[in-house]
């Protein structure tokens, strides 16, 4: 009898809260798919089906190069699990752009139709776009936004229809030589949305990307640029999932954004990789003189999570905020760390860093807050909390502070909080199974990350986070 | 009918802590426990409860006759047995409220946990605190968290009443508690009383007893039921202490009846 609860208890371990939405990996129809060594010929390929201007192909190929000269990143650790000669790096599914739901062939339909998407854009949304493997397969926007010059595309439509505004930014904030998996983000990416918000215009209602992968072995390099002119206002949402894989898929996304003058720019990521995904997120923003960039990031999925949203503030006056959740709730890593460059006077920045450990989970920060000589007054407060729920899970902090400026003052404060038994015997004396106690205690944990979120995140998150302790793993 | 422990001896760590205890909690009374410090009375309550540190090795828990030995301790709570802890630890992250929404959720089988699903909740926790002298924004504290002593009993007995269990177990809830919440405390004692619930109190003090006449007191020496009797012998420790106790029934050599 004990045995069998035992090893029940190990089988729902495995419980995937991406797999219970989405199911397994099914066939989707392709009609490109470039696969094996990464060679000079694939990434002229992948340039050519594009159809891209010069620039884009030499900068791909730029790229290139830094990824063959470019060190393995000391640490990138456990991507060794992929075979980076075998997987398939481009892959177009089988259907038209669609700007309606039923227009979408009926395999990819079915996926987003489990996440809900239709229902939350007509809901909430001023535009979406969906990407499934390494293309657009879904866009619209609201006629509002073209009317005040919003410009919201998939990302090689705009080089294609924008190229000057493009180039301007297009792996500048997050130049390929960064690292070696930057550097082949530049070489192969493919799918990913280009936002320009025009000066003086604010969007309230957020935008969406969501983004699936739909096979094993897959390797997805999305890579999306959200540009707001001076004083314009925009919040941009990333999604992702993906179904159950048999094998690894490798996920090297990149996220630049850059608000000019006094412009905001709010970037929420809600991360639902199934648990073959290795991820590896390049994110980093440019603020300029009085802008002010917010990221949030809620960290569920996923095999390895790597992902540290970073902010240059460049100009005086500039802001930033990064709250960053992870979950690491079985046999997960998770890589995380806001990281901030003070270069402007009287920059400020508020970081704040959220793990909970649970079921052998590791948690990892390494934050970094840089403040260069000259950012006079510039102040950075650092928040990390750890919530750790067993013996068996661990929570590391590596925080890196570097001030060059004597004006500066940058505040850290680090706690980590373990459930003990008392808490768990108090709470399970109260009627709730442990589980429940465990869900009580994370979603208290994350009462005010979830408070910032729009209310249709903070449900889903929400309802992960149940779901994730439940021992049934069925929705509530 | 009620709470019965029988024969039960049980063990934490390598140390055992219970040793031969039988007793009985009835409805519609109310049954002492006292003892030293470390003579088991807390380990008798968590025992009860089925906290999992604590190991049974022989006798029985029954509640209205059926054993709940086997029960994990959510269950034993759903079945209606509450423990207003002596040290509630804080848990840290979770407010006071949403614990209470949270519990009353499960007892109501409501399957989202999180909102109230019967909303008068809200309303009657702020009564009964404002009752209980707590300020109200203590429910939106974290549970326990800074609270004072006075203050952790109160908020135990807090959730003692909108918890409202059958047999209630109150662990030394007298002890660093002021004269009102004294008071407090045996009205709402009396009160389960009055209703047919079942009371286990454990207590160093007769002064309590003063508020609420006990219907039995069981004495615990180490680990062992040492003497049963009524308020009388409750009066008898408190006048003489336990080491004439322990003088006694090494003279006497019965453990029952003083
Ligand atoms: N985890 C543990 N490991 C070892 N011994 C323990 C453990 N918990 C309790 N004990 C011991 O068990 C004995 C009984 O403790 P218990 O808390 O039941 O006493 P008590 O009668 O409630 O005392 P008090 O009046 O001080 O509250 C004590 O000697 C205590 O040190
Ligand atoms: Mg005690």
């Amino acid at each position: 009898m004990g045995d069998i609860v035992e090893l029940k208890r190990e089988l729902l371990k495995d419980v995937d809260l991406a797999e219970q939405l989405l199911g397994r990996e099914r066939p989707v129809k392709t009609e490109v798919e470039i696969r094996g060594k990464i060679t000079r010929s694939m990434v002229e390929e992948i340039s050519r089906i594009k159809k891209e201007p010069d620039w884009m192909r030499r900068l791909r190929l730029r790229s290139l190069e830094l990824f063959y000269k470019l060190p393995w990143p000391k640490w990138l650790t456990g991507i060794e699990v992929l075979d980076l000669d075998e997987m398939v790096y481009y892959a177009k599914p089988e259907a038209e752009r669609a700007s309606s739901w039923d227009e979408l062939p009926k395999e990819i339909r079915e996926y987003y139709e489990k996440l809900g998407l239709p229902e939350l854009e007509a809901r909430f949304l001023a535009g979406l776009v969906g990407v499934f493997d390494s293309e657009t397969v879904y866009a619209r926007i609201k006629k509002y936004l073209e009317e005040k010059g919003v410009i919201v595309l998939p990302m090689e439509e705009a080089v294609q229809k924008y190229p000057d505004l493009v180039k301007q930014y297009f792996m500048r904030v997050f130049p390929p030589s960064d690292h070696k998996f930057a550097a082949l983000h530049g070489a192969l990416w493919s799918g990913g949305t280009f936002i320009y918000v025009p000066p003086g215009v604010k969007i309230r209602e957020p935008i969406e990307s969501f983004f699936l992968i739909g096979r094993s072995g897959e390797g997805q390099f999305e890579h999306s640029l959200i540009v707001a002119g001076e004083g314009a206002y925009v919040e941009w949402i990333e999604g992702c999932s993906a179904p159950r894989l048999s094998r690894f898929s490798f996920h090297d996304g990149m996220v630049e954004a850059y608000a000019h003058r006094n412009a905001t720019i709010k970037i929420i990521t809600v991360q639902n990789w199934s648990k073959d995904v290795i991820n590896l997120n390049n994110k980093r923003a440019i603020a300029e003189e009085g802008a002010r960039v917010d990221w949030v990031e809620g960290s569920i999925g996923s095999k390895i999570t790597y992902v540290y949203p970073s902010t240059i503030l460049k100009g005086d006056n500039s802001a930033t905020r990064s709250a960053v959740v992870t979950i690491a709730k079985g046999p997960y890593l998770k890589d995380s760390g806001s990281k901030v460059v003070h270069v402007g006077k009287n920059t400020r920045s508020q970081i704040i860093n959220k793990t909970i450990s649970a079921d052998g989970g590791i948690n990892v920060y390494r934050g970094i807050v840089r403040v260069v000589r000259g950012a006079r007054n510039a102040t950075a407060n650092v928040e990390c909390e750890s919530l750790i729920l067993d013996d068996k899970s661990k929570a590391h902090t590596y925080p890196h502070n570097q001030v060059d400026e004597p004006t500066a003052s940058v505040n850290h404060e680090a706690t980590t909080g373990r459930l003990t038994e008392q808490q768990l015997f108090y709470l399970t004396s109260r009627g709730l199974t442990e589980d429940e106690a465990k869900s009580l205690i994370v979603l208290g944990f994350l009462e005010d990350v979830l408070r910032e979120l729009p209310f249709e995140y903070a449900t889903v998150l929400t309802k992960v986070v149940q779901l994730e302790f439940s021992e049934y793993g069925a929705f509530g | 009918m009620g709470l019965e422990v029988v024969n039960l001896t049980a063990k934490v760590g390598d140390k055992i802590v219970l040793r031969n205890v039988s007793l009985k909690v009835d409805y519609g009374a109310v049954h002492v426990i006292m003892g030293p410090n470390g003579s088991g009375k807390s380990s008798l309550a968590y025992v009860i409860m089925g906290r999992p540190i604590y190991e049974v090795l022989e006798g029985d828990i029954l509640l209205d006759g059926e054993s709940i030995k086997d029960l994990p301790t959510e269950e034993r709570a759903l079945k209606g047995i509450f423990l207003a802890q002596q040290d509630p630890p804080q848990v840290p992250g979770v407010r006071l409220s949403s614990l209470i929404i949270t519990f009353t959720n499960k007892k109501l089988g409501a399957k989202d946990l999180t909102r109230p699903k019967d909303p008068s909740v809200i309303k009657r926790m702020y009564e009964v605190a404002t009752k209980l002298g707590l300020p109200r924004e203590i429910l939106q504290r974290e549970v326990n968290v800074g609270f004072s002593g006075g203050e952790k009993k109160r908020s135990e007995i807090l959730q003692a009443m909108l918890f409202d269990a059958k047999i209630v177990i109150f662990d030394e809830p007298d002890s660093g508690l002021d004269i009102d919440g004294l008071r407090i405390v045996a009205d709402y004692i009396k009160s389960l009383r009055d209703a047919g619930k079942g009371v286990m109190l454990i207590t160093h003090y007769a002064r309590l007893l003063n508020y609420v006449k006990p219907d039995k007191v069981t004495v615990l020496l180490d680990g062992k039921v040492a003497a049963t009797g009524g308020p009388e012998l409750a009066q008898l420790v408190e006048e003489k202490g336990y080491a004439y106790l322990r003088a006694k029934i090494a003279k006497g050599g019965g453990s029952t009846g003083v």
